[in-house]
């Protein structure tokens, strides 16, 4: 096996040392009730070319038969943007890849400033003072900025938007409910956004969180709910699945967010059947000790040179074990430097240049569709995704489009019962006009 | 010029993003505009963030000498203890990059992802026979969500029992994260005390273990890399209270295909792909955490879960006791690839291989090593051993200066000041894939280390010397913290 380097001799000589006969041996402190009887019941070992075929065989199952996947209108918390060939190129150095958390930052300096450039970016791409390392997605993003919420408030309620990612809010249940966390869910508008009427009656809050923009597609008022939250002494935390957004959009910082979080995966992360993502967190810096996750800062060395570790971590479990503010340590360091180099890449005028034209093809999709005679049900403007209202017997369509290759987004019905035969679709830079001509002619022929 | 260029050699001082760039390079290529403006309302318009803007090569170069500064699995050996740095298999990158299965959105009607689906059933069945347990969950999404995965397991669990438990028993050579995790779901920690052969002991367990403790957390080998020999009476004592037992199985690259820990008495285990199933670290992830479970914990399991009918896979939420959602979507697919076609690789012989050479590896290094450093418990380890700087520490040299010497040497230092339970320790995993002569010479690098100690102690406290910088202050980044530039 050309994983494992020994030798018969090797081990032979290196059993001598250890002072054992057999590798069985190595083994003794085993008792005999935990010791495996049989071997597990796995396939022959492949070879390389062997796992290449499988593998390749694997993935053409399903979607993957199709060269480039389906044409699909299909976003919802992950989205297809175009990966320079440069940042896979890059993600190639295995001096990053092969690393580890860097506990030692002498020999880390790579991994530490890369990530201290990608916590200034993710700073400046959502408008708050400080940023952390990354934690595993968007939806414990959303989960810890909760439990952190609490933390400074030391209050056991929270409201939450019914137009956060259906996703994001059963993590968030998840991670709430065993300690006793009432929940107050928020309805929306007509307009598709929050109606956040009910939040100024509830006593106790600890927080209120909203995603913009939102599952619908729809940009929330954020200027407006931050003035509510600050009035009321409630911390305002808005989660994004898309912040490409924010390449165009006033950001949430500037909108009177005190925390700001969501998932990374459009800044040059594929899709990977929806993980690893990256969870990005930003918040005003008077909490940035109360903050979860790892943490880069610059220092000196003795020499006076520039240099970087990781710090603050008497937030941290190995530290202060149960009292910590989260018990993340591995989190999505890859997936942050990705990120970075897809933010250096873009620079300040690609990323807007980028996030306007997913805006305009959105609206060219959503145009197109209206003029055809689909209702566009939520009159709130939209970044790169909306929701339009195909007529009941849809489904029959959408099963059609499948077989040419199309996906007509997403039926929004598991989730919002009351919205039958509304889709939620997505036009980021990928899709092309003339296949938006040819979803909206195959819609209605 | 007042300011070298280069510090030393090809070794060049990159400055920040931000400190680069002109207003209108590039380093992307813009998609083509093949629509008109759409209408936009001013006030929902920002300035956009203030990123410099470089062009490719520029972004090329800045990533590559940054990476020159970092030291990876395959820049030279990396003994982390309990991180289990082995080789990562570059043909596995490859299977994880295939078009249809990166390019895979997880939203897809569940006939287009059949491939997806179809492999993560095929993982889990691995890890159940691995383990020795009867159903698995890929979606935790590092080893402390699977912590946290377990517990909540324990709490769904003892609930549907009518029980509500305050308490849970964690002993002093556990995992920093597992008191963490454990308080999320509200339970206290007890800590206990490893007995003086570093592993825990019946009576320890039988006197704190109550009908208000939720059950025990233990790390099997534990961190101080000893086999827990008592696990299964452990387990009987705590199970006979009504509680539950969750093994931290971040150590499991050194039992595989030799214990069986099902059979061991565990309810709830976690793995990390990123360990044992050599996934690359990624600089601190993207891991895996899958949850192994006993068969009366299934119906808590996270959801979704992936099930099949005449049709093929699909994906179900259709649990009623499942303790709910904790990703986005179905865990680190990403990652899962990657240990699947490590598997596949392995198979069984190979793997219970790994575990053997990871073990040999350990206590040969222990043997040739305890001579020069104190050895706290002198007993056959697993994969792993732990020395102090007891010895050294006479002479006022640390196990911090040994660490920072070691990498002038070219290595990685081991995980340093862990387990608590040893005062200045030094915890060294080699894992099975660092060859004989390699070993030898981290063994020899470590002896020359332990000699300079009394000879020439400076050398120690002014290392290291050939890294990108010298030792770094972090109480000045504690004291004055700047997270942004």
């Amino acid at each position: 096996m050309r994983y494992l380097p020994h030798t018969p001799e090797d081990i032979a000589a290196m059993l001598q040392v250890v002072g054992v006969e057999s590798m069985a041996e190595l083994f003794s402190t085993v008792p005999d009730e935990c010791a495996r009887r049989d071997p597990p019941d796995l396939p022959e070992p492949l070879t390389e070319w062997e796992l290449c075929a499988h593998m390749a065989a694997l993935s053409q199952k399903g979607a993957g038969k199709l060269q480039g996947g389906p044409i699909a209108f299909l976003g919802a918390g992950r989205y297809e943007h175009f990966i320079p060939e440069s940042i896979n190129y890059l993600l190639g150095r295995s001096e990053f890849s092969t690393a580890y958390t860097p506990y030692q930052p002498e020999m880390s300096q790579g991994t530490l400033q890369a990530i201290y450039e990608y916590q200034t970016l993710t700073a400046r791409l959502l408008g708050l003072e400080v940023a952390n390392a990354s934690l595993y997605d968007g939806a414990s993003a959303l989960a810890e900025a909760l439990l952190m919420a609490m933390r400074i408030t030391r209050k056991k309620k929270v409201a939450l938007s019914r137009v956060i990612h259906p996703h994001y809010r059963q993590v968030v249940q998840t991670y709430l409910a065993p300690a006793g966390v009432e929940i107050v869910e928020l309805p929306f508008l007509e307009n598709g956004r929050t109606d956040v009427s009910g939040v100024t009656g509830v006593e106790d809050l600890a927080a209120m969180a909203v995603q913009s923009p939102n599952f619908f597609g729809s940009i929330e008022d954020l200027a407006s709910l931050g003035d509510m939250c600050r009035e009321n002494g409630i911390l305002f935390i808005t989660a994004f699945t898309e912040p490409l957004a924010y390449g165009m959009l006033k950001n949430p910082g500037l909108q009177g967010a005190h925390i700001s979080c969501g998932e990374g995966q459009s800044l040059g992360i594929p899709r990977w059947f929806g993980g690893p993502g990256l969870g990005m967190f930003a918040c005003e810096r008077q909490y940035m000790r109360n903050m979860p996750g790892r943490l880069v800062g610059q220092t000196l060395d003795k020499q006076g040179r520039r240099g970087f570790v990781l710090t603050l971590a008497t937030r941290e479990q190995h530290i202060r074990r149960e009292k910590a503010t989260s018990n993340i340590c591995t989190n999505s360091s890859l997936c942050a430097l990705t990120a970075a180099m897809y933010m250096a890449s873009l620079g300040g005028t690609g990323i807007r240049e980028l996030a306007r034209l997913n805006y305009d093809k959105a609206g060219y999709l959503k145009q197109a569709l209206r003029q055809t005679g689909f209702r566009i049900p939520f009159a709130s403007p939209c970044f790169n995704e909306f929701v339009v209202e195909f007529p009941p017997d849809f489904e029959a369509t959408y099963n059609r489009l499948l077989k040419k290759n199309m996906v007509a987004g997403l039926s929004l019905s598991p989730w919002y019962p009351e919205l039958q035969h509304y889709y939620l679709l997505c036009v980021t830079e990928t899709r092309t006009r003339a296949q938006m001509d040819a979803f909206v002619k195959e819609i209605i022929s | 010029m007042s300011k070298p260029l280069a510090p030393t050699g090809l070794n060049l001082d990159e400055p920040l993003l931000w400190e680069m760039g002109s207003p209108g390079r590039t380093g992307y290529s813009m998609p083509r505009r093949d629509v008109e403006p759409f209408p936009l309302d001013d006030d929902l318009l920002g300035e956009g963030p203030d990123f410099p803007d470089l062009n490719e090569m520029g972004v090329v170069r800045h990533y590559t000498r940054l990476s020159q500064w970092n030291f990876g699995v395959d820049t030279g050996m990396y003994p982390l203890g309990s991180c289990t740095m082995k080789y990562n298999p570059k043909i596995n990158e490859k299977c994880s990059q295939l078009e249809g299965l990166a390019g895979l959105h997880p939203m897809l009607p569940a006939g287009m992802t059949q491939g997806a689906l179809g492999l993560m059933v095929e993982l889990e069945r691995f890890l159940k026979e691995i383990t020795g347990m009867d159903a698995v969950s890929l979606q935790p999404a590092a080893g402390a969500q699977g912590e946290l995965t377990g517990m909540l397991l324990i709490h769904a669990y003892l609930k549907s029992c009518n029980v509500k438990r305050n308490k849970i028993i964690i002993p002093d050579t556990a995992h920093g994260t597992n008191p963490a995790s454990a308080a999320l779901c509200g339970y206290r920690p007890v800590r206990v005390k490893s007995g003086d052969r570093g592993i825990l002991t019946t009576e320890a367990i039988s006197e704190v273990m109550d009908e208000d403790t939720a059950g025990i957390m233990i790390t099997n080998p534990n961190t101080l890399g000893l086999f827990e020999e008592h696990i299964k009476e452990i387990a009987d004592i705590v199970h006979a209270k009504g509680g539950q037992v969750y093994c931290d199985g971040a150590n499991m690259n050194a039992v595989m295909g030799m214990v069986h820990m099902g059979n061991s008495g565990v309810d709830v285990l976690h793995l990390n792909l990123h360990k044992t199933f050599s996934t690359p670290h990624g600089g601190g992830g993207p891991g895996a955490g899958p949850v192994c479970v006993a068969k009366h914990l299934l119906p808590f399991l996270p959801i979704p879960r992936v099930l099949k009918n005449d049709a093929g896979y699909f994906l179900s939420e259709d649990f009623p006791e499942s303790i709910g959602r904790l990703h986005s979507f179905c865990g680190n697919f990403g990652v899962m690839i990657k240990a699947y076609a490590y598997i596949l690789s392995m198979g069984s012989e190979n793997l219970k291989k790994a575990s053997q050479l990871a073990v040999l590896n350990a206590n040969y290094i222990k043997e040739k090593l305890k001579s020069v450093f104190h050895l706290p418990y002198d007993r056959p380890c697993m994969h792993e051993c732990v020395f102090s700087d007891k010895l050294q520490r006479e002479h006022k040299i640390t196990t911090l200066d040994m660490a920072k010497r070691l990498m002038d040497f070219g290595f990685h230092p081991p995980t340093i000041y862990f387990p608590l339970v040893v005062d200045g320790a030094m915890m060294i995993e080699p894992t099975e894939t660092e060859s004989l002569e390699e070993i030898d010479r981290f063994i020899e690098a470590c002896r020359i280390v332990a000699a300079e100690a009394l000879e020439s102690p400076d050398l120690l406290r002014g290392a290291p010397k050939r890294c990108k910088v010298e030792r770094l202050d972090e109480t000045l980044a504690c004291r004055q913290p700047c997270l942004v530039g």
